[in-house]
């Protein structure tokens, strides 16, 4: 089902929280609200959910102005980043609410809840859990529940506020894999919040920058780490070196291999993986000197200094762990740059 | 190794510290004394004596005096006030709680601050706003007169007067719980399709029920023994207007003891039935 959004704005008091946001999602996409928090994301996802009210615009669901409908008559299916399970309740009743609650004449029986609940359990991998009480389950088992509990109903669109965001990092990993997989099967529209980068990266089709109140990009992932349209996106995705370009910088950026072309941008942001590294033989022909570096893992991220003394901003690389080897490099060594991409921005 | 010396280090580190909290004994002694010496001369001393006072004059005239016309009607009037205000104040006290933790609204902590107006102002001074209100000189006397509805010096007076020193006991005991639990279960519920009924029983009501259960029980203690602000309003009309506590005011005034002493144990019965009840109740919402 796709959703629509057109000209939503919403204010808290004097607080602009959203500004004309139109966005388009379409069927069966799974999308990540990406931002900095305060930016917004939360509040438009409440906002598509029926959950807050937007002071203008309108939401469309499936062709359905679903604008002035309470949240209880949207048909959707909301995550809490704190779960939000019933305390009271057994994970199987947890699940069987949705279906409980349905007006008479469309509530399935008992045997058919039940089967119910239990298939959707056993979707989640954990039907032997289903007689525990909430506060008897990990965190990473209770969201996996309350994913359950939500896809009961059978939503036409599935929300997920900050899904991962209360687990620690190597249950959040398993969930976010586990997640894709699960959209994947089932193919619901989803929209998901979250100001992790790398998890929008990784588990969303789409991912949509929100910054102030307004989009700043939306588009795939590699579409936006590859091509950003401003400094803010190119920023908060990923790892950037920032050049302020004064009259220094840019001979020193031509020097490495950059030319700022009719004048392009203000701004030249340089990803870490952009910079080639050489090891320089002379002092005399070196460009920078190898400050520290650390283990990332298959990357090697090095933290260089320009060897022009006009500023003493770091400036971050990285390379595969097998180069950095080979190059032998060692803290204090010289190295010859060369940069081989650059983002320009005004 | 390394492990073990710092299990064994942090070890000591904790008896270290356990002793440099504990008091010498004679402090602990001494201030165990005050406490239990003080609970003994001051409650359960006048609690023995209203016991022992009421059966002075044997069974039997503890029985009559229980079963005197004029200590009946006192009792049902009591009972009449309690069944009166506690819902009243059970379903005010659900509303406020439930507008003041779930709605932003200007004034709301103004709100919060007038809730508990009752428990700071003077009971006899409760009673006496209603006075001036309904009685024969006050604001309304005169149109009251008219219709020939009496409030002061009758049942709904004394009625009016409870609800109003009762009425923080349930929302006091409700916006901490509530402001606690945030309401992003019910939200959870309303995604889900519930109706805000629905919501509110199957999901809220079952998260409250142990401390609402708890105010109705303070509210209905207090509502039964209150004296200050129906005492103004009742104008103490024998077999009338007079609840179980007035009653004892009045038996003693005429030297009744016994008459006296017999109602006073039926509140201080009452006051030992809500001690259990409150303890069992304590005792539920902890192992919740």
């Amino acid at each position: 089902m796709s959703i629509i959004l057109s000209d939503i704005s919403k204010n808290f008091g004097s607080f602009a929280a959203l500004h004309n946001i139109n966005l388009e999602v379409p069927e069966g996409e799974l999308v990540a609200l990406l931002g900095p928090s305060g930016c917004g994301k939360t509040t438009l996802l409440r906002i598509i959910a029926g959950l807050e009210h937007t002071d203008k615009g309108s939401v469309i669901i499936n062709g359905e102005n679903k604008t002035s409908q309470n949240v209880s008559q949207r048909g959707i299916g909301f995550v809490f980043q704190h779960y939000a399970l019933f305390r009271h309740m057994t994970v199987f009743e947890n699940v069987a609410f949705g279906l409980r609650v349905k007006p008479r004449h469309t509530r399935p029986n008992n045997e058919i809840i039940k089967r119910k609940v239990h298939a959707l359990l056993d979707l989640v991998q954990l039907d032997w859990l289903h007689d525990r009480y909430p506060d008897q389950l990990s965190g990473g088992q209770r969201q996996r529940i309350a994913l359950a509990r939500a896809l009961a109903v059978e939503p036409s669109v599935l929300l997920l506020d900050e899904p991962f965001g209360a687990l620690d990092a190597s249950v959040r990993k398993d969930l976010r894999l586990w997640l894709r997989t699960l959209h994947h099967d089932l193919n619901v529209t989803s929209i998901f919040v979250t100001h992790d980068q790398e998890e929008a990266m990784e588990v969303a089709s789409q991912v949509v920058v929100l910054n102030h109140g307004h989009i700043e990009q939306q588009g795939s992932p590699s579409e936006i780490y590859d091509n950003p349209t401003n400094a803010f996106v190119s920023r908060f995705i990923g790892q950037t070196n920032v050049f302020d370009l004064d009259e220094h910088d840019n001979e020193w950026l031509r020097n490495m291999g950059i030319i700022n072309a009719n004048n392009t941008g203000r701004i030249a942001h340089v990803r870490p993986h952009d910079i080639l590294i050489e090891k320089s033989e002379s002092h005399q022909d070196a460009t920078a000197t190898l400050k520290d570096w650390q283990h990332l893992g298959a990357l090697i991220r090095l933290e260089l200094v320009k060897n022009d003394h006009h500023s003493s901003k770091p400036l971050f690389a990285e390379m595969p762990k097998e180069q950095f080897k080979a190059l032998a490099l060692r803290i204090g060594d010289v190295v010859k740059l060369k940069i081989r991409h650059a983002h320009w921005f005004h | 190794m390394n492990t073990h010396s710092i299990a064994q280090h942090s070890f000591k580190d904790k008896t270290a510290k356990q002793q440099a909290l504990k008091d010498p004994d004679w402090v602990r002694w001494s201030l165990i004394t005050i406490a239990l010496g003080f609970i003994t001369l001051f409650i359960c001393l006048p609690l023995g004596l209203v016991i022992y006072q009421a059966l002075s004059k044997g069974i039997e005239a503890y029985w009559s005096a229980l079963t005197q016309a004029d200590t009946l009607a006192a009792i049902r009037l009591t009972l009449l006030v309690a069944i009166v205000t506690v819902p009243l104040n059970t379903l005010f006290g659900i509303t406020a709680a439930w507008a003041i933790t779930r709605f932003e609204f200007k004034g709301k902590s103004f709100l919060t601050t007038l809730i508990d107006l009752p428990f700071s102002v003077s009971p006899v001074i409760s009673g006496f706003i209603f006075v001036l209100l309904f009685g024969a000189e006050g604001w309304f006397g005169k149109l009251l007169a008219t219709y020939d509805i009496k409030i002061i010096f009758s049942a709904p007076g004394i009625i009016l007067a409870t609800l109003f020193v009762t009425f923080p006991f349930v929302a006091r005991q409700l916006i901490p719980l509530m402001q606690e639990m945030g309401h992003q279960e019910e939200e959870a519920a309303l995604s889900l399709g519930a109706s805000g009924w629905k919501t509110f029983f199957s999901v809220t009501l079952p998260n409250i029920k142990w401390a609402l259960l708890y105010g109705v029980l303070l509210c209905n203690a207090r509502a039964m023994g209150e004296f200050g602000a129906v005492s103004v309003v009742s104008g103490h009309i024998r077999g009338l207007t007079n609840t179980l506590p007035l009653n004892v005011e009045v038996n003693y005034n005429d030297y009744d003891v016994v008459g006296a002493f017999a109602s006073a144990s039926i509140l201080a019965g009452l006051a030992i039935v809500t001690l259990v009840l409150k303890t069992i109740l304590e005792w539920k919402q902890a192992t919740r």
